[in-house]
């Protein structure tokens, strides 16, 4: 909200630089998100009057003015085609800076002395662009500063305020706040005004037939002659932001920028039946509002009508029927109030926010009608606007109230960590219109307009901020030692997330939501568990409409955007949520998802997890052949199996899927569950004694059927074994040349050794014959 | 004979001294030392001595093989001096080529961040809570004092599942959550997705971070918040960062704050970061409304507590200089390498 300083001076002698304020009132509690200097860099800019042009002798598009600057009367050269002989313009004199550092000196134009510059408001730094030499109203004093013609001194500020406080929507309240902040008295508002003989029953009848109007006032002027409002109201209204319309209507706004309580003018003469009524509109009721949009209300909203129709929609905008216009001669003059969250709804409705809707949404004091309406009505009287008939409608049936409080002050200094008086607090408060009574405790009667003060700790935060939250000291949590604990799923997660960096692979944060699409795109089975996911009711898009049930769209979706920006060496996880739908709140699971293309194979994802099981102390894994997931590739997707159960799945991508995703590349993933990972995790490892006896190593060459698994040769090895292998390890798998066609040459190292002595070479012949006889068995395979 | 054991020794000095490698000193020691060596058959042949002369022969014999072993051994440790002189001559390398590495991958800034900030919590005795993604309106709004068709709710644009359950716009929730099924004194920080329907522009993301934290004991007063929050931003931020706390107005807390930390870019001095004003907004925080320690099951009459809250997509972007949130949520590897 913007609020001049002349403005709010105006209510509290204060003085002081303008950023000095706007830091104060910053700390606090009301927020000046920006400072606007208009006039700060200008000088020696002052109000000039043209009193004749000339034709330039040497330039068509130059022309000479004389221009009375009230010492002397200058000869200047302007190229503007706006400026008329009896013109009051702003006068860049000899030596003056405008905004930018620009300095203006005397000079000769083609020939023609020049001693100064006729300014635009853009030179002025007040407007973004303009076109020609800002002409000032008739009347305006010659020879003055700009800065004081434009009210540019000191500025205006920029608040941000908070919706408890809508006390804070006009100037004077921000005076209040600043006459509490530097503890200086509030000057009243003036009010006065006289009412003529007439009664305004005998003009108008008002009847509220809704409650969410909790109070409508209403004062009726005559004689009224409409036309501009003086130039001192304009300015104001224009450095708050606000359009001039009319004086009446200008009141009206005026009003509401310093109270901040918004008014309305009717025309009286379009008032049907001489009668206001207060109702709920039809539904689908059209409407043409002042700014000349025609609109659809329903019966939610609240209107102003008269017996025939419609006049404005409540608090929102008034209707072009009943519009303030040039003949205009009675006026009536609303000032009402209404329930806040009707206006914020109707307001989101119609897509139209208004300065009244946006005060009215904050749930106003009603009591604010009382000051806001003689307040209109002393402005007529000033302006001489017209003449303001004997009394007033006012509709008020459960008048509010003053809120009183009792609060220990021991227990506000306890509750902020302070060490102040209770007749420091008293005082503080006394600034910001409470009545307090000091005791024991504080007896404290809250005014209307602080409906957002109710209980102790409300007021507790009043002390803090006049205190200054900067001086309240910092100190340390006493009391009972907490100690701070990481949960076992936090801890394995960290290293799970620490592995697969060590693996080579970035972490990627991807978005929760995807698109019904990516079901198709992974090419999930009609009937897929998968495909029932938590949809939201009102996504971004349908492509953000549901939360995902698998990891795997979203790994896709980022090695394919990595893919086509050609990366094409990617190895990514994330560790993230997935979830299904529960008849509660639904099931969130977490899980770790694995991406890679590039010079990478099968085996160098399975050995990324490998390494986590390794890592997690996990031994009882198998690995199953899974050809019916359509997603990966039928001959090179395993299912993980720890303990028997189907923990996750990895492999690579089904070459349909890879150019749904339009990579024309082998992609390899992997989805892991990671609760049963952690539920499997074995914390304790117990020590092995290091071998004592020497071992023996020998190595093995076989041919077999090329459909054998190397894991079944690995087991029969293992149980022929027994007790006297202690590792065998795969060392080459050979197809081609000297293999016949459908074999394959596998060679392994078999390391023997007995824990209780050293072996004979006899001993092992022994066995890895019959592990060569039980292979030759088992699986047909030939020695090499 | 004294003659003979003289010219061997003169003999094989000189060879010595022209021996150029181990291999030829071997040779040398057998041609004179070893089984059918001169100075051996020498030896055999004192026999023929006369009985007196034999033990002076044998005693300079033996003195000539004990010196020959002696000059043996000095140019043998000559020569492999040399030789190894030369090899390591020979075997200098470019240490300036590359070194090669196992090639790791990376933690995620936004985690990167957040793993930081989470030990310093938990170095202040802070746990971490966490909670569900999809939560019921009355944990996200009712609880925090933000009931049905309070103004806030339309301020964070909230993505419905149904009419009771919404994905958190924040991470207050779990404060919640936590207060009920936790007996003060309470000490926790809760760091998580959150999600608003906002546009998707170069600071607006419909999912982002938040942490916030919490803090619930007897007699915790507005100066325990400040002591805590200004510790966290010196060891975010560095032991130089000052810090600002600022009223401000939030439905759950009361009283409540803004705290800004001084630019750590400029150091206060004004810069594009800080937008020319030498702070950074950081965090808002506050005394938990006593409505709010209630619905957790608190009660307010014996506890009080502090909360905060920030945006950690806003920090990590402040920190690293990025400009544009949606890098964030992109996942190019060549920004992530970065990290
Ligand atoms: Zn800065």
């Amino acid at each position: 909200m913007k609020v001049p300083y002349s403005w709010l001076i105006e209510y509290v002698d204060i003085n002081k630089d303008i950023k000095e304020v706007a830091d104060a009132l910053t700390m606090s509690g009301s927020k000046v998100e920006e400072v606007i200097e208009y006039g700060k860099e200008i000088d020696k800019v002052v109000t000039g009057y043209v009193e004749k042009i000339e034709k330039h002798p040497n330039a068509d598009k130059l022309r000479i003015c004389k221009v009375n600057v009230g010492s002397e009367i200058l000869q200047i050269v302007t190229g503007a085609e706006n400026v008329q002989e009896g013109d009051t313009v702003p006068v860049a004199l000899h030596g003056s800076t405008l905004p930018g550092g620009v300095k203006i000196k005397k000079g000769k134009l083609r020939g023609v002395e020049s001693n100064g510059m006729l300014c635009s408001e853009e030179e002025l730094g007040i407007a973004n662009e303009s076109d020609g030499i800002m002409i000032l109203p008739k009347g305006t004093p010659i020879g003055v500063d700009i800065k004081e013609v434009l009210g540019l001194k000191g500025g205006i500020l920029d608040f941000e305020i908070t919706s408890n406080r809508p006390d804070c929507l006009g100037v004077y309240g921000i005076a209040r706040e600043v006459s509490a902040t530097f503890r200086l008295p509030l000057k009243e508002i003036k009010t006065n005004f006289k009412e003529n003989k007439e009664d305004i029953k005998d003009y108008i009848n008002v009847e509220v037939k809704d409650m969410l109007c909790r109070r409508y006032s209403a004062r009726v002027v005559k004689n009224v002659k409409v036309g501009p409002s003086p130039e001192w109201m304009q300015q104001r209204l224009m450095d708050a932001g606000v359009r001039p319309i009319n004086n009446i209507v200008d009141i009206t706004n005026y009003v509401m920028l310093e109270l901040g309580q918004p008014m309305h003018a009717f025309d009286y003469r379009f008032i049907n039946g001489k009668k206001i009524v207060v109702r709920k509109a039809k539904d689908g009721e059209k409407f043409t509002t002042l700014d000349g949009v025609e609109r659809v209300l329903d019966s939610s909203m609240l209107v102003i009508a008269d017996e025939k129709e419609t006049l404005a929609v409540a608090g929102v905008m008034g209707g072009q029927n009943s519009e303030i216009k040039e003949d205009t001669t009675i006026v009536v003059f609303e000032c009402a109030n209404f329930n806040g969250t009707n206006i914020r709804l109707t307001s989101k409705k119609l897509g139209l926010r208004t300065e009244s809707s946006s005060r009215f949404e904050k749930d106003l004091d009603p009591n604010l009608i009382d000051i806001a309406l003689d307040r209109a009505c002393h402005l007529v009287e000033v302006i001489g606007a017209g003449e303001v008939v004997g009394g007033k409608i006012d509709i008020y049936p459960h008048p509010v109230k003053p809120y009183n409080l009792e609060v220990d002050p021991n227990w506000i200094n306890e509750f902020i960590g302070i060490n102040i008086s209770k007749e420091e607090m008293a005082e503080m408060l006394r600034y910001l219109g409470m009545k307090v009574e000091v005791k024991d405790k504080l007896n404290i009667e809250v005014p209307t307009f602080r409906q957002d003060i109710k209980i102790k700790e409300d007021i507790a935060e009043e002390i803090a901020r006049l205190y200054g939250y900067d001086k309240i000291p910092s100190k340390k949590i006493e009391g009972e030692l907490v100690e701070a604990v990481l949960t076992k799923e936090q801890r394995l997660v960290n290293i799970v997330r620490n592995v697969m960096v060590s693996n080579g692979f970035f972490e990627i944060n991807t978005y929760s939501f995807v698109s019904p699409k990516v079901f198709d795109k992974i090419r999930l089975k009609e009937d897929s568990p998968l495909k029932n996911a938590v949809r939201i009711l009102n996504p971004l898009g349908e492509d953000f409409s549901l939360m995902r049930t698998t990891l795997i769209p979203s790994i896709l979706e980022t090695l394919k955007i990595n893919y086509l920006r050609d990366n094409k060496e990617v190895k990514i996880f994330e560790v993230a949520k997935v979830y299904y739908p529960s008849d509660n709140i639904p099931v969130e699971v977490l899980k770790l998802g694995i991406g890679m293309i590039g010079k990478v194979d099968f085996y160098d994802l399975k050995g990324a997890i490998e390494n986590i099981l390794n890592v997690f102390g996990i031994d009882k894994v198998d690995y199953e052949r899974d050809e019916e997931n359509l997603t990966f590739h039928p001959g090179r997707c395993a299912k993980l199996m720890v303990r028997r159960k189907q923990v996750g799945v990895f492999g690579e991508i089904h070459p349909l899927v890879a150019e749904n995703y339009e990579i024309e590349d082998r992609v390899y993933v992997a989805e892991i569950d990671l609760v049963p990972l952690f539920e499997a995790y074995k914390t304790e490892r117990k020590y092995k004694p290091l071998p004592k006896y020497p071992a023996v190593d020998r190595d093995i060459a076989i041919l077999v059927k090329d459909e054998v698994a190397v894991a079944e040769i690995e087991n029969i090895i293992l149980k022929v074994g027994k007790d006297f292998v202690e590792s065998v390890k795969l060392f080459d798998v050979y197809k081609g040349k000297q293999v016949p066609e459908g074999m394959k040459s596998v060679a392994y190292s078999i390391i023997y050794r007995r824990e209780d002595r050293t072996l004979t070479d006899e001993e092992v012949n022994v066995i890895h014959e019959s592990i060569v006889k039980a292979l030759e068995e088992k699986l047909g395979a030939q020695l090499r | 004979m004294k003659e003979q054991l003289e010219k061997i020794k003169q003999e094989a000095l000189e060879e010595i001294k022209n021996a150029e490698n181990s291999q030829r000193i071997d040779e040398i020691r057998v041609k004179y030392l070893g089984k059918k060596g001169s100075l051996t058959s020498i030896l055999r042949g004192m026999g023929a001595l006369p009985s007196e002369e034999r033990p002076i022969i044998g005693k300079l014999a033996n003195e000539v093989r004990q010196f020959l072993e002696e000059e043996l051994k000095k140019a043998l440790n000559n020569i492999k001096q040399k030789e190894l002189e030369l090899r390591i001559k020979g075997e200098y390398i470019d240490i300036t080529m590359p070194g090669k590495r196992i090639e790791f991958g990376n933690i995620h800034p936004l985690n990167k961040v957040l793993d930081e900030i989470k030990d310093i919590f938990f170095g202040m005795g802070f746990s971490v809570a966490e909670g569900p993604e999809i939560e019921l309106d009355y944990y996200n709004f009712e609880a925090l004092n933000v009931p049905k068709n309070h103004p806030a709710r339309d301020e964070q644009d909230t993505f419905y599942i149904s009419e009771n359950l919404v994905l958190r716009t924040q991470t207050s929730p779990i404060q919640i959550r936590t207060m009920e099924n936790t007996k003060p004194p309470i000490r926790i920080i809760a760091p998580g997705r959150v999600y608003r329907s906002d546009a998707v522009d170069t600071t607006h993301s419909p999912i982002f971070y938040q942490i916030e934290g919490l803090v619930v004991d007897k007699g915790i007063t507005m100066a325990n918040l400040k002591g805590t929050l200004e510790t966290f931003a010196k060891r975010f931020f560095g032991e130089k960062t000052k810090t600002k706390f600022r009223p401000h107005h939030f439905p759950f807390t009361e009283p409540s704050a803004e705290m800004d930390v001084s630019c750590f870019v400029c150091e206060g001095e004004g810069c594009r970061v800080c937008k020319g004003s030498g702070w950074i907004e950081i965090l808002g925080c506050g005394m938990v409304h006593p409505d709010v320690l209630r619905k957790g099951g608190i009660d307010p009459e014996k506890y009080s507590g502090f909360a905060f809250g920030m945006g950690l997509d806003r920090i990590v972007m402040i920190k690293y200089g990025i400009d544009d949130i949606r890098l964030l949520y992109e996942n190019d590897i060549r920004f992530l390498k970065q990290f």
